[in-house]
């Protein structure tokens, strides 16, 4: 079992610690629904340094990245970062990830999910066109800080005018010796960002972001919080909304994907199938009778045919309801179509609804 | 962490304590349960008149993160639901003992609390976890 450089401050902080992907991680500190609520309040410190990061560097850095990612790399200049999906050649998906230029054409970093860390590097190392790849996981730490005053945090403890970003930006600098990047990027839909730091420098920083932040009514966040806040926000989640036969227009990613920019690997099977007309989306629900949805439950028509599954489900804290994401035949994904969800053998009335699911 | 175990009650290795009064029995979930589930958002119960059995699944608790299942700890009928918990979930991590009662059932037979743990026993079960 792996541990963050941030373990022994979870100990600390009393949090609740659970294992994730073969990382020992904070599931919750002093209650999920208190940390859920502070960062759409206030703000949130989340331990995100189980991700991996993986370095593309070189003359054949954008080679190898256009190759690999469904996004057009080419269009990213220095400070910017775009999300983007590491497709396999069948046309599923293998990760969803971040690309960050550090220097264009030539230096970028790839921030990739805990879970496919290991299956990431290999995918990178057998499909490379050239670049230099260095596995940078467990050289650096990283922590996010999301919520309505967490560009004050990050500006009071780093120096970083963070509200003066636009989403999607970087930074890159000195923090008391250690190299630091800050992304204005989040998996909350609130402000802020997530900082990378040298693993031997987060554990320093993390206190000193509780610390400063105090005044501001900063709060640790666990993994629990951090999937309803994503859950609430639409957000996809590896192994829930796509996995490695997902098709990513059907999961509603359409907007990171560039066939007419560029040629990719699987771009042919993802293509073809968005041609021949997709048959399912990804949808937002809530449930109007009690219960709350649960990945894998199965959706239905007011017949009772099935007509799809639950991806992510759970109990809002910020609408205190239950909300659902989930694949239906597209023909049920209009607003306002009236869905079931059977939970436990009944089937519980739902309705097709906006997302996010608040309004942020 | 200290947790309340009433000396007279029966206990489940799924962490449900209940309390007999002669042939009927009171059922609910132990504080360490719910110190372990987190908040509680939504309870499903069975109805008056079920038929349930010992060591069978009669219901789920689930907090926002997770679902888990409620084990009978003896057979019988269910004769009263504690339907404030379904406006009130929350109640069952406030007091899981008195006032986060889940269920109230006529048993079948009395021999059948010979599978239950007593206190002390539960105790050592949760000294371990």
């Amino acid at each position: 079992m792996q541990r963050t450089p941030l373990y022994n401050d979870h100990v600390k902080l009393n949090a609740k610690i659970v294992e994730f992907a073969g990382w020992e991680m904070p599931i919750q500190y002093s209650g999920l629904k208190e940390e859920h609520l502070n960062v759409r309040k206030n703000v949130g410190l989340f331990d995100v340094s189980h991700m991996g990061e993986i370095r593309v560097k070189g003359p054949h850095a954008i080679k190898t990245l256009q190759w690999l990612t469904t996004n057009n790399v080419e269009a990213l200049e220095k400070g910017q970062a775009q999300y983007s999906l590491l497709p396999n050649s069948d046309g599923g998906l293998v990760d969803d990830i971040i690309v960050y230029c550090l220097e264009k054409n030539s230096d970028y970093l790839v921030c990739v999910n805990a879970s496919n860390e290991k299956k990431d590097w290999e995918h990178f190392q057998k499909n490379n066109q050239g670049a230099e790849l260095i596995n940078e996981s467990s050289a650096w730490g990283q922590i996010a800080v999301q919520g309505p005053k967490a560009q004050e945090l990050i500006e009071k403890v780093t120096g970083i005018k963070a509200s003066a970003m636009k989403p999607f930006q970087t930074q890159s600098m000195k923090w008391q010796g250690s190299e630091l990047i800050f992304a204005s990027t989040g998996y909350t839909g609130e402000k802020g960002g997530e900082i990378f730091i040298e693993s031997s420098s987060t554990s320093k920083l993390w206190n000193q972001l509780l610390e400063k932040g105090q005044d501001l009514g900063v709060l640790p966040i666990g993994l629990g919080a951090r999937d309803t806040l994503r859950t609430e926000m639409k957000y996809s989640l590896y192994g829930h909304e796509i996995n490695d036969v997902s098709n990513p227009y059907e999961a509603g990613l359409g907007w990171v994907i560039k066939p007419a920019a560029k040629d990719f690997l699987g771009k042919t099977p993802i293509v073809t199938r968005k041609e021949q007309g997709l048959t399912r989306s990804l949808i937002g629900f809530k449930t109007i009778e009690r219960g709350i949805p649960r990945q894998d439950y199965t959706l239905h028509d007011l017949a009772g045919n099935k007509i799809g599954f639950v991806t992510s489900g759970t109990h809002s804290p910020s609408l205190d309801a239950a909300i659902g994401i989930g694949y239906v035949q597209t023909q049920f994904s209009n607003l306002s179509t009236e869905i079931t969800v059977d939970i436990r053998g009944k089937k519980i009335k739902s309705i097709v609804c906006k997302t996010p699911f608040i309004n942020n | 962490m200290a947790y309340h175990i009433p000396e007279d009650y029966y206990y489940t290795k799924e962490h449900e304590w209940a309390q007999v009064d002669e042939n009927i029995v009171t059922v609910g979930i132990t504080e360490f349960a719910q110190t372990q589930l987190g908040e509680v958002v939504y309870v499903d119960l069975p109805e008056e008149g079920q038929k349930v059995t010992q060591g069978t699944s009669f219901g789920v608790v689930e907090s926002v993160k997770a679902v888990s299942d409620l084990y009978c700890p003896v057979s019988g009928t269910v004769i009263e639901v504690n339907t404030t918990l379904m406006d009130d979930p929350a109640s069952l991590n406030d007091d899981p003992i008195n006032q986060g009662w889940l269920v109230r059932i006529e048993m079948d037979s009395e021999k059948e609390l010979a599978n239950l743990m007593r206190a002390p026993e539960y105790k050592k079960l949760i000294a371990d976890k």
